[in-house]
């Protein structure tokens, strides 16, 4: 292009800004529709990548060498807790014969009413077996790394160690530290640890206590909430899932499909989670294009009001020399910018509503998890899309007025 | 004299539902360079639509327009548009003015779409605005300047091209008589400077004070042409 042609386009854009500030209030209720569109896709897209980051981390934390086996359950609670048949030591047994699996560890998991500083509340409590072995994969499998003090050993009795919300979150309105004292279901455990941060969000609120502490003070006989088990290594990982299966079955005399217990490996947990987050991304994006469209309808409505508005206009700018692909251009030049200006305001408020989201879930849930993820394809792509939608929604519009018969235009 | 307008033979049919309006009836005109033509009739004698066509804003239905020797009569619209942005300057009666732009603005507005630079439509823009003695309402808006004020706005616009002839349609249609007169001095100053001007009428006492030549028109013909020699006005056709 010459400058000539450059400046040219310059001088139509400068003018057909003025047009559009000249109707002010009018200008930014058609942006209305673009931007709300831009910005909830923005907003949703940036804030559901920071999610899957967050769910994604949760199984970052989960070794790629363990599976985890509980009965099927009538309710919600911790894991394997609801589960009407509790796992027993027969099972294990069965679990520990199959090839492949190098340790199996009986899980309890539970709540209890914990008070501090007569506060109460209610907290997920995990056992340590009372196996130093065992104990030492269940600190792995959590890659625990006490931050204050120590960790338990099997061999403590009435001591704990916590998790790292208990040392972030004021909960209980006084500091808990290594030695504070908590009453757990009306008995007294002496903090010995507390836990680094970890990426997963039930690891940080969960109580550690020794089997034998938790079985006496939950009244827990030989049942089981969950079977944690290590295999030889990943390679063999969906095997042996499939052959503990099997005996399982065998075991229980069941059909395939009518199983009441799960086995469940981290990649079926995560391919679970990341499908559920590709269908709510889809419906946020059906909802956005909803949106766009429905802004982009708006436009072309306030271009065509504008075209039977600026009738004079328009035959006062034939009169003095603008050819109909002058008339065009402006014209297009006006619902393009009202596009653009749309998207641009539409990616800023999407980014800080995104921002305020994570801002508001982080402080509530006491992490910081939930990291925003600008994404500058998504920004530009965003605001050239509803560039684009302008100029298609002016383009009907403005050839309406590019045709116009001077003499027709100029009557008004 | 150099011919710069010629109609010939021109026709101009409208249509309103099943009936055809005759607005012209095989009229011819001709213009010369540097006259002063006025174009003059009560309303519905078919000049407005006279202005249209001598204006290049309408094609005929039947004859022929020369611009400058060149017929015009069958050309597309965007390429009337260009020659007549170069060749003519409107004034309308009711000024016309693009009510978002300035004063300033508005003047730069023909020689933007003939592709002139920014700086030199400025420029050119601020020499007609001192020329209608308006250089000290630039950046007014057409909404703050009284009616005499548009309108000289609108003669410098019309100017803005540098144009062979200005077209005035009832350019004081809409001013009191004082002011009136002062658009009729600038339009009469410009004609002195070289400018064809051709201003469409009802008003025989304007078109006798100030043409050289006056079209009579009724009932889409042309009843009679007059013409000033010497001071005194003679019927020549």
């Amino acid at each position: 292009m010459e400058s000539g042609e450059i400046n040219m386009i310059r001088d139509y854009i400068s003018l057909a800004f003025d047009n559009l500030k000249h109707r002010g209030l009018r200008s930014w209720l058609t942006m209305l529709g673009i931007f709300i569109g831009i910005a909830a896709v923005v907003a949703l897209i940036s804030l559901g990548q920071g999610l899957q980051q967050a769910v994604l981390g949760q199984f970052d934390a989960l070794s790629a060498d363990r599976l985890i086996i509980q009965n099927a359950e009538t309710g919600f609670g911790p894991p394997g807790s609801t589960a009407v048949t509790k796992l027993t030591e027969h099972d294990l047994e069965i679990i520990s014969r199959v090839q492949g699996v190098e340790i199996a560890v009986p899980r309890l998991i539970r709540m209890g009413k914990v008070e501090y500083n007569k506060v109460a509340s209610f907290k997920y409590i995990g056992d340590l077996p009372d196996d130093k072995e065992e104990a030492a994969m269940v600190y792995s499998t959590m890659n625990a790394k006490p931050i204050e003090g120590r960790l338990l050993t099997p061999d403590d009795r009435g001591k704990i160690v916590l998790g790292n919300d208990f040392l972030t979150q004021e909960e209980f309105g006084k500091d808990i530290r290594v030695s504070s004292k908590l009453n757990i279901n009306g008995k007294d455990f002496e903090v010995v640890g507390i836990i680094g941060k970890l990426n997963n969000i039930i690891f940080n609120s969960v109580i550690i206590m020794p089997r034998k502490d938790m079985k006496s003070l939950l009244n827990i006989g030989d049942e089981m909430d969950t079977i944690a088990v290590k295999v030889s290594s990943t390679d063999v990982l969906v095997d042996t899932a499939r052959n503990i299966e099997e005996r399982l079955r065998r075991d229980r005399n069941e059909q395939v499909g009518e199983e009441d217990f799960t086995v469940q490996t981290p990649q079926q947990a995560l391919s679970a989670v990341n499908t559920i987050l590709n269908i709510v991304n889809l419906i946020v994006i059906g909802i956005a294009a909803i949106s766009l469209v429905v802004g982009g309808i708006g436009i072309m409505n306030t271009m065509y009001t504008s075209v039977l508005e600026r009738k004079r206009e328009i035959g006062i700018m034939k009169a003095v020399g603008a050819k109909n692909s002058d008339i065009l251009t402006i014209f297009l030049l006006e619902s393009g910018l009202l596009g653009l200006a749309g998207g641009i305001i539409g990616a800023i408020i999407g980014l800080s509503l995104s921002f305020l989201v994570s801002f508001v879930a982080n402080s509530y849930l006491g992490t910081d998890l939930l990291k925003i993820i600008i994404s500058y394809p998504l920004l530009i792509s965003a605001i050239l899309f509803s560039l684009i939608i302008g100029a298609i929604s002016g383009l009907f519009p403005a050839r309406q007025a590019s045709q116009l018969r001077p003499t027709e235009a100029l009557r008004g | 004299m150099t011919e710069i307008i010629n109609l010939k033979k021109v026709t101009k049919y409208y249509h309103m539902g099943d009936n055809i309006v005759k607005a012209l009836d095989g009229i011819d005109i001709k213009v010369s360079l540097g006259d002063f033509v006025a174009i003059m009739g009560p309303s519905g004698s078919g000049k407005s639509t006279g202005m249209n066509l001598v204006g290049s804003l309408d094609l005929p239905t039947k004859g022929n327009i020369f611009l400058d020797g060149k017929d015009i009569s069958h050309l597309s619209e965007s390429d009337l548009a260009q020659i007549r942005g170069k060749k003519i300057g409107f004034i309308f009666q009711s000024f016309n003015l693009i009510p978002n732009l300035t004063a300033k603005e508005n003047i730069m507005l023909p020689m933007l779409f003939q592709s002139i630079e920014k700086e030199d439509r400025e420029a050119r823009a601020e020499k007609l605005l001192k020329m209608v003695e308006l250089e000290d309402r630039m950046d007014h808006f057409p909404n703050q300047l009284s009616g005499g004020q548009q309108q000289r706005v609108a003669i410098a616009r019309a100017l803005a091209n540098d144009p062979e002839v200005i077209l005035a349609d009832e350019p004081t249609g809409n001013l009191d008589t004082k002011t009136g007169e002062k658009v009729m001095t600038f339009l009469e100053k410009f004609h002195k400077e070289g400018k064809t001007i051709i201003m469409v009428t009802h008003d025989p006492q304007k078109a006798l004070d100030h043409a050289k030549t006056i079209y009579w028109l009724k009932d889409g013909k042309i009843e009679k042409v007059t013409k000033k020699i010497k001071n005194k006005w003679k019927v020549v056709r």
